[in-house]
């Protein structure tokens, strides 16, 4: 007897007909097809799937607007302007805007020497051989990754050369334009060449009042010796929802230093899929997430140290307020070939009020026996005696308490370790706490 | 300038407190001396505004306003100070940054503008220099990684900053070293002026040889017993708390 067939949820429902919909004639339309199978045999995830048990995406996300229609020049330029959070940060640009690169808001000066860049869409018209890394990736294991490769709109396709020096960041800008809901699908394929520095920014945005959608999923590979700074600056309109995966994959020697900073959305989920594929590489993986209202904000990680002598870090930092929920899952493999591995993984987070909630999951799975691993979590309130010291200095209640977390969450951004994009994102976080008065003192 | 009344404190159902009297004028120094545990801590907190202790009886007039009923940060903007027994760690949180933030939020407070960044550097680096205080210091964040004598110089140095009428130092002088001491006492006298008056809460009579006050209460089991001029305090260094243990007991 056949299993009986699953009853679609209306969201699911309304993915089905979208994909149906899709144009027939298109170049990885059996990518498209088998991802969208994937994702059909499973559904959206929800609570008694591990990997979602905080994050009940089935019941968070009930509507599933169609593919976005692609912005026009003049709504584009809008929402571009509004996307500033590195704006003091010397940057050329690549930008996306409901998931379709725009080639007159991109700006590669200063760099073009350094890069090889085509839009995916480009890439795939020529029948590129960029595919191969999409195969690459199993989209049953992941439904925000087989949706990706069912509804892909376009995409950055970047290599940095072997032994470029990048004289500016890079920021992939995704951002969403105009007033009707609608799907953006991007992915992102960067490669890191050997010995390479580089800075990459990627950054989100759109606008509060549109319950729009986000699925992006960025692989990376970074080659020997490379060193790449990678900052993820995720500031959704208040309806959207955000989903976006980090794949990297690092070669020997190679430092990967990703941070994710998270103030968006209704509901997010930010998931760091990282791999050692080479010996003596190491990883700095921080974040931080700040929420209020009635936001939802999963920061999920995968460390995966498959090969001797790698050594990751891993600090999260969350601020949440009003009745806003916090999810922090941190999992560590360490596979038997992987002696002396150092892996070091603590999640903080500060509940600013009565009804804020947070989930911290730190796990670690650990095959070889000669290697130095630890966890931390903590979850906690304002320091009683650190705010009456500053209290009694002068400083108001509500002022005394932005200074305190503020100085919790600047311990994460610190360590990004440049200058500009540190005080780009601490400018941020003391803009969100300036909206925050109300929450603080409940 | 400050007139306490019959106070009584207590702090989770304990009676800490039991009917201090104590009148502080303009421009006094008034030492506080007593065995661990008599409530000097305790005083010095209530009149700071920490939020655990209760006030079951009496009342604390400071310029004829009551105290009891003003927010810590309310306080601190009409003129008191604390200077802590232990001064808190703060990580993140930028001396600099810290002291600017203070200084600005109190002359808001009272209704006056904010300090230029030259302003707020010239004072704080006069300062500093008086109470040996590097620059090296100044850049760390609050009190983190600070010696024992260093966060002591750092209350006084905001002490100094912000100018209070009346400063309440609890038991500055533990864990300072002799030069430490000279040092900080040097920082307190040069504040002394006419319009400002000191409680100073001690254990030992060696501070008060450097920083002498015109009055010296003898604390009990939550009371003043015994009130003297400066003389008191060295009959205390010579013969100790025993009497009074016993008499209040």
């Amino acid at each position: 007897m056949a299993e009986p067939t699953r009853i679609r949820t209306k969201a699911e429902e309304a993915l089905a007909n979208h994909f149906a919909a899709l144009d027939g004639d298109d170049p990885i339309r059996e990518i498209r097809a088998t991802a969208f199978d994937a994702f059909l045999s499973k559904g959206l995830p929800h609570r008694r799937i591990e990997d979602w048990k905080y994050t009940d995406l089935r019941n968070l996300m009930r509507e599933a607007p169609g593919p976005a229609v692609p912005a026009g020049i003049d709504d584009a330029r809008a929402a571009l302007a509004g996307a500033d959070v590195f704006d003091g940060v010397d940057r050329a640009r690549l930008v996306f805007v409901n998931g379709v690169f725009m080639p007159s808001l991109s700006d590669m000066a200063g760099v073009a020497g350094d890069i090889e860049f085509a839009s995916l869409n480009a890439f795939l018209a020529r029948g590129g051989a960029v595919l191969d890394r999409f195969a690459g990736t199993d989209p049953g294991e992941s439904p925000i990754l087989a949706l990706n490769s069912a509804f892909v709109r376009d995409g950055a396709i970047l290599r940095v050369k072997d032994g470029a020096k990048l004289s500016r960041a890079v920021e992939i800008a995704n951002v969403f334009a105009g007033g009707k809901p609608g799907l953006q699908t991007m992915r992102h394929q960067v490669r890191i060449g050997r010995g390479a520095e580089a800075t990459i920014l990627e950054t989100f945005s759109g606008p509060d009042g549109v319950a729009y959608q986000t699925n992006a999923v960025t692989e990376v590979q970074v080659d020997a010796d490379a060193r790449v700074r990678w900052v993820v600056a995720q500031e959704e309109g208040a309806e959207a929802i955000h989903l976006h995966m980090l794949i990297p994959r690092i070669a020997d020697r190679a430092v990967f230093d990703p941070f994710n900073f998270a103030t968006g959305a209704r509901v997010a989920r930010a998931e760091i899929r990282l791999a050692f594929e080479g010996e003596a590489a190491s990883a700095g993986i921080r974040g931080i997430a700040v929420a209020r209202g009635r936001q939802h904000l999963d920061a999920t990680l995968i460390v995966d140290h498959a090969l001797p002598n790698c050594t990751s870090k891993e600090l999260f930092k969350a601020a949440i307020g009003g009745e806003a929920k916090g999810v922090f899952q941190g999992k560590i493999i360490v596979r038997p070939d992987a002696q002396k591995t150092d892996g070091q993984m603590m999640s903080q987070a500060l509940l600013l009020s009565d009804g804020a909630e947070f989930s911290n999951k730190p796990e670690l799975e650990i095959f070889a026996d000669d290697v130095i691993c630890g966890h931390g979590a903590t979850c906690g309130q304002i320091d009683e005696d650190m705010l009456f010291f500053l209290r009694s200095r002068g400083i108001d209640k509500s002022e005394a308490e932005r200074l305190l977390i503020q100085a919790f969450l600047a311990e994460a951004i610190e360590e990004i370790g440049e200058e500009a994009v540190v005080s780009a994102l601490e400018a941020r976080t003391r803009h969100w706490l300036g909206a925050e008065q109300e929450v603080l003192s409940a | 300038m400050l007139e306490i009344k019959n106070l009584h404190v207590e702090v989770e159902g304990k009676e800490i407190l039991r009917g201090i009297d104590l009148s502080v004028e303009d421009g006094t120094v008034h030492a506080i001396m007593g065995p661990n545990g008599s409530g000097k801590s305790t005083l010095s907190y209530v009149l700071a505004g920490k939020e655990e202790y209760e006030v079951t009886a009496g009342e604390v007039l400071f310029n004829g306003r009551n105290l009891l009923e003003m927010e810590p940060d309310e306080r601190a903007a009409a003129g008191v100070f604390l200077a802590f027994q232990y001064p808190i760690e703060i990580p993140g949180v930028g001396t600099m940054t810290f002291l600017r933030t203070a200084l600005n939020a109190q002359r808001k407070a009272r209704g006056e503008g904010e300090l230029s960044t030259p302003e707020f550097m010239r004072l704080v680096r006069e300062a500093a220099q008086r109470l040996n205080i590097s620059s090296e210091m100044l850049k760390r964040p609050l009190n983190v990684g600070f010696s024992g004598g260093e966060k002591k110089r750092n209350e006084i140095l905001q002490m100094a900053l912000l100018a209070p009428t009346l400063c309440v130092m609890d038991e500055t002088d533990s864990g300072l070293d002799i030069d430490a001491l000279r040092i900080v006492a040097e920082g307190v006298n040069a504040l002394r002026a006419p319009n400002r008056s000191f409680v100073v809460i001690t254990h030992y009579q060696r501070l008060l040889n450097h920083i002498v006050p015109d009055v010296v209460h003898v604390m009990s089991r939550g009371r003043i017993v015994r009130t003297g001029g400066p003389e008191l305090a060295l009959e205390l260094e010579e013969k100790g708390y025993a009497d009074y243990v016993e008499e209040a007991a």
